[in-house]
């Protein structure tokens, strides 16, 4: 067995190990929700209530004064089966798929970070690294699942549509900028990723203290529509869960962090990348339809920062600013690398 | 989330005299600081009631405050994002001429109302421009006044020590057995010592107060460098705009094609494209001659894909001697204050075309433009007309660096190397069109007034050519040699001199932003109040910082263990050489520092100085 097949292997390994953690957390933000409903019997009966007639359910949004201590406590402290086998599967996975990239340079003989197959890998495995540095500090089993969820789909996707072989590098990337200018966007585009998670859960969760969802009032035209995801309103018994985690205030701390560190070295990607176009294209800014991307995706983020302390535009708003922005983040590798021929088609697929 | 508290921390905030308006989350907070306050201001002038005072000057404040706004800032940065898009879904003059005429042709309809509005050139556009530069403009408005303030702020004195702590979001108590006035003292001098690693580094700004009865306390402050980052940022953002204007002005770009053994003049008629800003002067081109000597290129033998381009050139700048010198992609060559890049290559056979009267009409290497990977290229010969009475030839086909043959006439190409070439032509004759006066493209054959060559069966006549050989031109239009297959190249020169500016601005930036988005800026007060257990001293602490800081508790907790333990050592204030040891139990009675369980008071504007 070559050592490019081996990697491929181990990447496999990774994605099952992350399936199982997704699996895992995914359990553990169950029995979240299962211990939250035991706990407090009023909740009970809400379910039901919301099951039949819907709206009611408002009712849940107010917590008893005790519980977010208690429950986070238990959440964090009590750590059940599911949520060491999402934890311990987790590790598993960023080893073998750490292991993995290394074969997988080894194999190419130079830096692992030339196509698109390579990006997904290494940026799967900085999202997941990401996920267990801030899960020892604060074991959130949502933010665990979109991440792994996104690890998982990112791996597959890779392994099925952008796999290439191992191989040597053509002219135009060989520079040390590939491994500073592509390593950093890497780095940015999963720290963006669990930033991303935690502003999802800030939205929730912002959504359930304020008690209000957009599914609490009837929609013009789609009103069926509404009724069938009546249960799924984030004030409903669904969202109990969301009670455990950390109020919205923190967890939009969490991801203004992550965005914070993550925009940083999104203008070091842009600033590398214009050295190296300066280097090999004879320009350092063409308006490339990756270098658009970029470009795009900055002055969003760049928005979300000036969002968060505009008045009336922090919080909830500055979230969507998130949403937008990591949006344009995935498009700029996926949309823009598949379907736009620039200079940045690298991603050795035809 | 708390807004209404933020409002109201901006308006009470009196930016501008000394204290700037806490509360606001990040570095780019103090413009919302700002802008919400010009818009508080504005609310109040724009009521109803004050609408009929506002004179042309009133308007133009309204506008300006307007524009200056977080909130037009914010929509400006939106636009801008959006109005970047057009220009990658839809094809750009800028890179691409041919494809927007292509789209052109293919979308006759809505192609010229594209055009009208500028969808070719977004980023050369109208409506473009007027974004990035209302966008900058905004900035500016909003960044002179902060600096002029922070300028203050950075000469000011930190803000006296609130007179309850309550309101803090980070609290800590302790006793000691010291004068009020030493653990004042001690507290001073604990926040100004920086860290051990960095003498300088966390050093506070301290004012020690006398507030009567006994009564002392140490207020200080950090963390200027956050907003002296923010304002860096924009500032360089704006030197950025104005670099890269400034090089578009200045700069000259130009593309060559060299073939080997032959040389080429940094001059304009040696460039096959050249353009220059409006700033640039002709005669400031700097003179100097390259030769291409040598091109080697390399392939994966299995997948065919590049592996190394390294163009071998002597150069002589004037004055100076000649010298070898490598291009390679990657690698561009500095030349008499220009950079020459290796943007392609090729071959260029070496052709001559005697015409009927067997004088030699054409001769001379001819360059073929690679299609593919394989380096299939095509060509074009245009055979002027020496001796009198001949029709004009035109000579079109395909280059195949290592022919294969794969049906009855039918030729590709397997490798990019020159292994076993072969031209396959095609024969035109008539009028090239050469004297029309209008100008041509030299890889392509205007057809117009030609007529291809048959056979007499009427089929178009292809020709088929191996280096060295010669073939007759069919109609006895003459003959044509291939001598040999010399490389070349294709070069991109270009000279910006706002280079280094543009990079030392982007750095700048850089560095501005990091530290506006990780320098903490905190403010500790110390009281120490006489009237404790015992006669001792009863020491509070409270601390405050913009945005949410996860380190404020920790550092409260630190300087207050540290005071209770330089009071107790004596009343004579440890100098920074001194550093006490951070993790002894401080005093009998403990220190202890807390966050509260809610810090919604975090964004909170402390009280009325005490």
């Amino acid at each position: 067995m070559t050592t490019g097949n081996l990697s491929t292997l181990l990447v496999w390994a990774a994605t099952t190990c992350f399936t199982i953690a997704l699996v895992a957390y995914t359990v553990d933000l169950a029995r979240v929700v299962d211990r939250a409903q035991k706990r407090r019997p009023v909740a009970a009966p809400v379910r039901e209530a919301a099951v039949v007639g819907g709206g009611q359910a408002t009712s849940v949004a107010e917590p008893p004064a005790d519980v977010p201590g208690d429950a986070t406590a238990a959440a964090a402290g009590g750590s059940s089966r599911a949520a060491g086998i999402a934890r311990s599967t987790t590790y598993l996975g960023v080893v073998l798929l750490f292991v993995a990239i290394v074969l997988r340079g080894v194999a190419a003989g130079r830096w692992p970070t030339a196509n698109m197959y390579e990006f997904t890998l290494v940026g799967a495995f900085v999202a997941t690294l990401v996920l267990a540095i801030v899960q020892r500090r604060r074991p959130i089993a949502f933010v665990g699942v979109v991440v792994t969820g996104i690890a998982v789909l990112a791996l597959v996707l890779g392994l099925n549509r952008f796999y290439v072989q191992a191989d040597a590098l053509p002219p135009a990337l060989q520079n040390y900028w590939l491994v500073i200018h592509v390593g950093v966007a890497i780095v940015a585009t999963g720290i963006f990723t669990v930033a991303f998670a935690t502003s999802v859960l800030q939205v929730l969760a912002d959504g359930r203290e304020h008690g209000h969802s957009h599914l609490d009032h009837p929609w013009r035209s789609a009103d069926g529509l509404r009724r069938a995801l009546q249960g799924w309103s984030v004030t409903g018994p669904r969202f109990a869960w969301l009670e455990q985690v950390p109020d919205a205030r923190r967890l939009e701390a969490l991801s203004f962090r992550l965005n914070a560190i993550g925009f940083v070295l999104w203008t070091l990607t842009l600033i590398g990348g214009a050295i190296w176009a300066e280097h090999a294209w004879g320009r350092y800014w063409g308006w490339d339809p990756k270098e658009v991307g970029t470009f795009v995706a900055w002055v969003v983020y760049a928005a979300y920062l000036h969002a968060r302390t505009t008045r009336g535009w922090s919080g909830r708003r500055a979230a969507y600013f998130v949403f937008a922005g990591y949006a344009t983040v995935i498009a700029n590798f996926t949309v823009v690398n598949l379907f736009f021929s620039g200079l940045h088609s690298y991603s050795g697929l035809k | 989330m708390s807004d209404d508290v933020r409002d109201e921390t901006v308006r009470t905030g009196a930016p501008g005299r000394g204290y700037r308006p806490e509360g606001l989350d990040d570095a780019f907070s103090d413009g919302a600081a700002e802008a919400a306050d010009r818009g508080a201001a504005h609310d109040a002038a724009t009521e109803p009631a004050s609408l009929p005072t506002l004179g042309p000057v009133g308007w133009l404040r309204w506008a300006w405050r307007q524009l200056t706004s977080m909130r037009v800032a914010l929509l400006l940065l939106m636009l801008l994002a959006v109005a970047a898009v057009p220009g990658s879904v839809f094809p750009q003059r800028a890179q691409d001429p041919a494809k927007v005429a292509q789209y052109l042709e293919d979308h006759p309809g809505v192609g010229p109302w594209l055009d009208r509005v500028q969808m070719f050139d977004v980023y050369a556009s109208v409506w473009f421009a007027a974004v990035y530069l209302l966008l900058f403009v905004s900035l500016v408005g909003c960044i002179l006044p902060r600096s002029r303030q922070h300028w203050r702020a950075l000469r000011g004195r930190p803000p006296r020590t609130p007179r309850r702590f309550g309101r803090f979001p980070a609290q800590g108590q302790g006793t000691s057995a010291a004068s009020p006035r030493a653990v004042v003292e001690a507290a001073a001098a604990s926040m100004r010592r920086g860290p051990s690693w960095l003498p300088f580094g966390r050093t506070y700004r301290v004012d020690v107060h006398d507030e009567g009865g006994g009564t002392w306390s140490a207020s200080g402050e950090r963390g200027y460098l956050r907003e002296t980052g923010n304002l860096v940022f924009h500032l360089a953002l704006v030197g950025l705009l104005i670099s890269v204007a400034t090089g578009q002005l200045l700069h000259y770009r130009g593309q060559a094609i060299v073939v080997q053994g032959r040389g080429f003049a940094n001059a304009q008629v040696d460039y096959d494209t050249f353009e220059r800003g409006s700033g640039f002067r002709d005669d400031t081109l700097v003179p100097f001659t390259m030769t291409l000597d040598r091109f080697d290129s390399r392939f994966d033998p299995e997948t065919l894909q590049a592996r190394d381009f390294t163009a071998h050139v002597t150069l002589t700048e004037p004055g100076e001697q000649a010298r070898a010198e490598t291009i390679k992609v990657n690698h561009p060559l500095s030349a008499g204050g220009a950079k020459v890049y290796l943007q392609g290559n090729g071959y260029a056979p070496d052709l001559t075309v005697t015409d009927a009267a067997g004088e030699v009409a054409f001769a001379g290497p001819v360059p073929f433009l690679p299609q593919d990977e394989v380096y299939t290229s095509r060509g074009v010969v245009k055979v002027p007309d020496v001796s009198g009475g001949q029709e004009q030839i035109g000579i079109v086909g395909y280059l195949l660096p290592s022919s294969q043959q794969v049906g009855p006439e039918l030729f590709r190409s397997v490798a990019p190397e020159l292994d076993d070439p072969l031209l396959v032509l095609s024969v035109w004759e008539g009028n090239l069109g050469l004297d029309t006066g209008v100008p041509q493209n030299v890889y392509q054959l205007d057809e117009s007034r030609m007529t291809q060559a048959t056979d007499d069966d009427g089929r178009p006549v292809t020709l088929y050519v191996r280096p060295g050989e010669t073939v007759q031109l069919p109609d006895g239009l003459g003959a044509l040699t291939w001598q040999g297959t010399p490389r070349y190249v294709a070069l991109d020169l270009r000279h910006d001199p706002a280079l280094g500016f543009v990079l030392v601005f982007a750095l700048t930036a850089l560095t501005g932003l990091a530290a506006s988005l990780f320098a903490p800026r905190r403010r500790l007060w110390v009281r120490a109040a006489p009237g404790g257990e015992d006669g001792r001293t009863v020491v509070s602490a409270a601390g405050l910082a913009r945005g949410d800081d996860v380190g404020l508790a920790p550092e409260l907790e630190r300087v207050l263990r540290d005071t209770l333990a330089r009071a107790r050592r004596g009343t004579a204030p440890a100098g920074p050489d001194r550093p006490a040891p951070p993790d002894r139990p401080a005093d009998p009675t403990g220190a202890t520092a807390s966050r509260p369980a809610h810090p919604s008071t975090l964004d909170d504007e402390p009280g009325e100085p005490a």
